[in-house]
């Protein structure tokens, strides 16, 4: 038997190894920084050093995603199992810089909120491993051991705040409705499976090609299960109920990245799955998208305008920007998917930066994010005002900003996809959203600063620091400029998709 | 309009446009231990621009006033077909010279009462925003610079307002954007439908999309249905008028100054740039409505300014009968009425700015502008009261000053067009000069007492800002022909690009008796400004 076995020549896949540096890069780094956090004492390896390496690891894998991208051919590992095509280095590159942002943040508030900086950067490295095998899966499988990997991190992630009920509240509902998600999905993959045979999602694609599913029932369901999965980690209604509440427990850096990298992994899985593998079905699922953006969009927008809690309203904005990324995927277009890639990179950028104002502000537990707290900034610290200011307006897509050539973009890819109204319920809720963006701006210039909001501006001129103040201005400008030349960023997208 | 002509300095308006931004940025980097600096720096930006929007006037060719001159393209996004491009034509020429004229003007006449750096370094913004949208012939370009003039305005509001400074910022902002957010769908789809009609690739340029039409008449009506949202919030038409009382009595003096003479003016501009001429048939198709909204608006308008309390509200409430009077000029869709709409324009931006100005001197002065508290000033200013009579009868329509010419003309244009609504229209004349005159008479004429008496006249500043007001008032009431004949070209071209586009459409002119017709109607402004007149006089004795 043995002997048997042994004279069978092995089938490995070949590994490439260069494709899988983006993936490597991040995962290694999280190794190396837990081993040597271990072994080190910590006296003679200061806790600054987390985050350097953390911003490290993702500038390197920034270079790896800039020379891959180079190549004119797919790279691709494992087989086919993961590939590192246009599409998945753009979404590794929009998560990889996102956690390069957000990074330099990190050190003061883990000191000031007294979080473990160790942990935090292990955890965030490699829950962007997991998104960025998720950016390049090509076999559900594949795609499920991502998702997890960057969730099961983010679970924890959002619980570190040991000090504060609401993180760790966070932390338990994220899980709990996360594994239910995780479980759809898992079905779904299941069904999709039973239908066509295959968990390859170019098989997939092959396989409805070629034959015509007669009875397709199992297949449908297992489309809507998918969905379901996928929806509830881009914080789609009716499956956001998490987001909000984990958005604003988490530690704030935390909810940064939640923001930007993982909603931008969740998309790129949207799209690898939906318009690519499925996208001969394009007719069953466009209007279950269409229904699931009209009502992220209303939702999100019109609750973020009735919250009186800075992280919150962010919080629900985020949902509505996930509505509007909808609509590029519902268009199922090429187009579509640029749209989808240039606005993930506009609002990581975005969202990072309005975050981290956040977290400057948000005092020793973490915990002072109402509007109250921004009562009267733009007279204490105007530079950060009008930081928040421009990040703020750029959520609401006034133009010069990279918000407002997102907008366009989507809505140009429903338009044309003929979605319509689609695109009529996207702009209608974007003023919708905007009510709430300036109830944020009139409590940091205009409210009339009365005895209780005196006491508070007293209280705190809170410092800055210098990692969260590049951090600012970097999102700031880049904001700026992509809203004001957006051509390179577009073209990028554009070729990420396939045009 | 379709083909250009080039000049010496072509880049002349893209200039135009980014010298107030580079004043901006110039404001921000400037240290703030130098307040005393930053009016004269925004002023120096403001000026440049002015000088450069003259100097479009003096070369601008009449003769071609149809085409579009200065005209200039760079790409922006060429992935998606969006290019920088500008020009301008009779259409706009006045409107973007009155802008840049009145920027300066409303810097040098009214300081900022607290954070000099951030309210300059807005204004400048909101100049560049203005001339950008007047000067855009790209359908995106338009739109982003429509769209960002309502960030700086909202600040200006919000910040330097009185009142209830934050609600009124915000309804301003949200009813606009909510106005142009279908706009944006529109524009899109407009483009992408022109380009599978013709088959090629995607654009936004403004005259090859309006030059084919080609899109299926029920869609143009639905497009042009977007579009004339857009523009209505911003007119305002009634109903969508009610950010606007809000608005502008919270706004401080400058804010108001701007948003009645050129902000308001992007909505009517647009409904004819990019009502009629880009949609001629939904244009003829709707004019009846757009004529009834913009009556309704007239008549509205004037019943509420008379009944005001507050001047600055009363001001506001006379610019939504003005508009009125622009939009029923523009629909009548013939080239009195246009070219009385595009001439109101320009009047109504110098009188209602005047205006304002003025209200906001009083209110400097008196900390007030609750008309039951304020009488008699002629006695202690009678400056003031002399050039507050002579901005408010142009704005009244009196013969000799500017704004009889341009109702003049929209009420001969409408007449031809509607004649019932004309007529209605006609009393609007009557009503201003109702809520006007006796508004004037309440504030300035009988006993003056207590602060009222010792109110300082105008100072030289002040009266060295209105001189250019005035000076235009009377100038174009005397001698309209050099404008009107820049005017008029671009008119005639966009009739007859709504004639030729339009089956079985011819514009409407005078049918049977037309002399008749231009006599009734001067003698019914006459006899209004005979009774304003009179009832003037008894109020003075």
């Amino acid at each position: 038997m043995v002997t048997v076995l042994a004279q069978l020549p092995v089938q490995t896949p070949d590994v490439n190894w260069t494709g899988l540096l983006p993936v490597l890069l991040p995962a290694a780094g999280a190794l190396v920084l837990l081993i040597a956090r271990s072994l080190v004492p910590s006296r003679l390896m200061p806790a600054v050093l987390d985050a350097v390496w953390t911003f490290a690891v993702a500038v390197a894998g920034l270079v790896s995603v800039a020379v891959l991208w180079q190549r004119d051919a797919d790279v691709s590992a494992f087989g086919r199992e993961l590939v590192m095509d246009r599409l998945a280095l753009f979404v590794t590159a929009v998560i990889l810089g996102a956690v390069a942002l957000a990074a330099p943040t990190l050190p003061r508030y883990c000191k000031r909120v007294g979080v473990a900086s160790a942990e935090l950067c292990v955890l965030i490295l490699l829950a962007a491993a997991g998104a960025v095998v998720m950016a390049g899966a090509a076999d559900l499988i594949v795609l499920f051991l991502g998702l997890e990997t960057m969730s099961i991190a983010a679970y924890v992630m959002a619980a570190l705040n040991l000090r504060r009920l609401e993180s760790l509240e966070a932390g338990l509902k994220y899980f709990v409705l996360g594994a239910f998600s995780t479980a759809f999905l898992l079905f779904g993959i299941a069904l999709v499976y039973g239908a066509t045979g295959t968990t390859n999602l170019d098989g997939i694609g092959d396989y409805l090609d070629t034959y015509i599913v007669l009875r397709d029932g199992m297949l449908l369901a297992g489309l809507a299960m998918l969905l379901v999965g996928l929806g509830f980690k881009v914080a789609a209604a009716p499956f956001h109920t998490w987001a909000p509440d984990v958005y604003v427990g988490a530690p704030t850096p935390v909810t940064a990245l939640m923001a930007s990298a993982v909603k931008a992994a969740g998309f790129a899985a949207l799209i690898r799955v939906f318009v690519e593998a499925l996208g001969v079905r394009a007719d069953d699922w466009r209007p279950a998208v269409f229904a699931l953006a009209c009502a992220t969009l209303a939702v999100g927008s019109v609750l973020a305008a009735v919250q009186s809690d800075a992280k919150r309203i962010l919080a629900y904005s985020s949902v509505s920007h996930a509505g509007f990324i909808l609509l590029g995927v519902q268009a199922a277009s090429d187009s579509g998917v640029a749209s989808v890639m240039f606005y993930l990179a506009a609002y990581a950028v975005i969202a990072v930066g309005s975050f981290t104002v956040v977290g400057v502000l948000s005092g020793q537990d973490d915990d002072r994010t109402g509007l109250d707290t921004l009562a009267g900034l733009g007279a204490r610290r105007p530079a950060l005002a009008l930081g928040l200011t421009i990040l703020l307006l750029a959520q609401a897509g006034v133009p010069f900003t990279s918000g407002f050539v997102a907008k366009f973009s989507v809505i140009a890819a429903a338009v044309e996809a003929r979605s319509y109204w689609l695109a009529v319920v996207a702009m209608v809720s974007a003023v919708v959203a905007a009510f709430a963006y300036l109830r944020v701006v009139v409590a940091m210039y205009f409210r009339d600063s009365g005895d209780e909001a005196e006491t508070v501006a007293e209280a705190s001129k809170p410092a800055i620091g210098l990692g969260a103040g590049a951090v600012i201005v970097a999102a700031v400008l880049l904001t700026v400029a992509m809203g004001i030349v957006p051509g390179v960023l577009e073209s990028l997208a554009s070729t990420a998709a396939g045009l | 309009m379709g083909s250009f002509a080039s000049t010496s300095f072509p880049a002349a308006l893209t200039v135009l446009v980014l010298v107030p931004v580079a004043g901006a940025l110039v404001l921000l980097a400037m240290p703030r231990t130098r307040p005393d600096l930053f009016k004269p720096v925004a002023l120096v930006a403001s000026t440049v621009s002015a000088v450069l929007a003259v100097w479009v006037l003096a070369e601008f060719d009449a003769g071609s006033a149809a085409i579009f001159q200065y005209w200039q393209q760079y790409e922006w996004i060429s992935g998606w077909g969006i290019s920088w491009q500008v020009g301008v034509d009779g259409l706009s020429l006045f409107l973007v010279v009155m802008t840049a004229l009145i920027f300066p003007l409303a810097i040098v006449g009214v300081d900022a009462e607290h954070s000099p750096k951030a309210y300059y370094a807005w204004m400048l913004v909101l100049e560049a925003g203005c001339l950008g949208t007047f000067v855009a012939l790209d359908l995106i370009m338009f739109f982003v610079f429509f769209e960002i003039v309502l960030v700086p305005m909202y600040f200006l509001i919000g910040g330097w307002g009185h009142g209830r400074r934050a609600y009124a910022a915000t309804k301003f902002f949200l009813f606009t954007m909510f106005g142009s957010a279908l706009m944006l769908v529109a524009i899109v789809a407009l483009a992408f439908l022109h380009s599978s009609g013709n088959g090629g690739d995607v654009t936004f340029d403004l005259v090859t999309i309006a030059n084919n039409q080609l899109l299926a008449t029920n869609t143009a009506r639905w497009l042009f249905l977007a579009f004339a949202l857009a523009f209505a919030v911003k007119v305002p038409l009634f109903p969508v008028h009610t950010w606007l009382p809000d608005a502008h009595t919270n706004a401080p003096t400058a804010g108001s100054v701007i948003l009645a003479a050129v902000m308001l003016k992007l909505g009517t501009y647009g409904l004819v740039r990019f009502g009629l001429y880009l949609f001629p048939e939904a244009s003829v198709y709707f004019a009846p409505l757009m004529i009834t909204l913009g009556v309704i608006g007239i008549i509205y308008g004037a019943i509420a300014a008379a009944m005001q309390r507050d001047l600055k509200r009363l001001v506001a409430y006379s610019s939504v009968a003005h508009l009125g009077f622009i939009v029923i000029g523009t629909f009548a869709l013939n080239t009195e009425g246009l070219t009385g709409g595009v001439l109101q324009m320009v009047n109504h931006g110098v009188s209602t700015g005047a205006l304002f100005l003025l209200v906001g001197m009083i209110y400097e002065r008196r900390h007030t502008r609750e008309i039951s508290e304020l009488g008699g000033l002629q006695k202690p200013a009678p400056l003031l009261a002399a050039v507050f009579m002579v901005v408010m009868l142009s704005s009244v329509g009196l013969p000799g000053l500017n704004g009889f010419v341009g109702e003049l003309l929209v009420l001969l244009g409408a007449f031809n067009a509607h004649r019932w609504w004309a007529v209605v229209a006609a009393a609007g004349v009557i009503l201003a000069a109702v809520y006007l005159l006796w508004a004037y008479q309440r504030v300035f004429h009988g006993p003056a007492s207590g602060a009222n008496a010792e109110m300082p006249d105008l100072r030289w500043r002040e009266g060295l800002v209105m001189a250019p007001f005035i000076a235009a008032i009377v100038f174009m009431g005397v001698y309209p022909k050099p404008v009107i004949e820049r005017v008029e070209p671009a008119v005639d071209a966009i009739i007859a690009h709504v004639e030729d586009n339009v089956a079985g459409f011819a514009e409407p002119v005078a049918d049977v008796h037309p002399s008749v017709s231009l006599e009734d109607l001067s003698r019914s402004t006459d006899e209004t400004d005979h009774n304003g007149g009179s009832e003037h006089d008894g109020g003075g004795g």
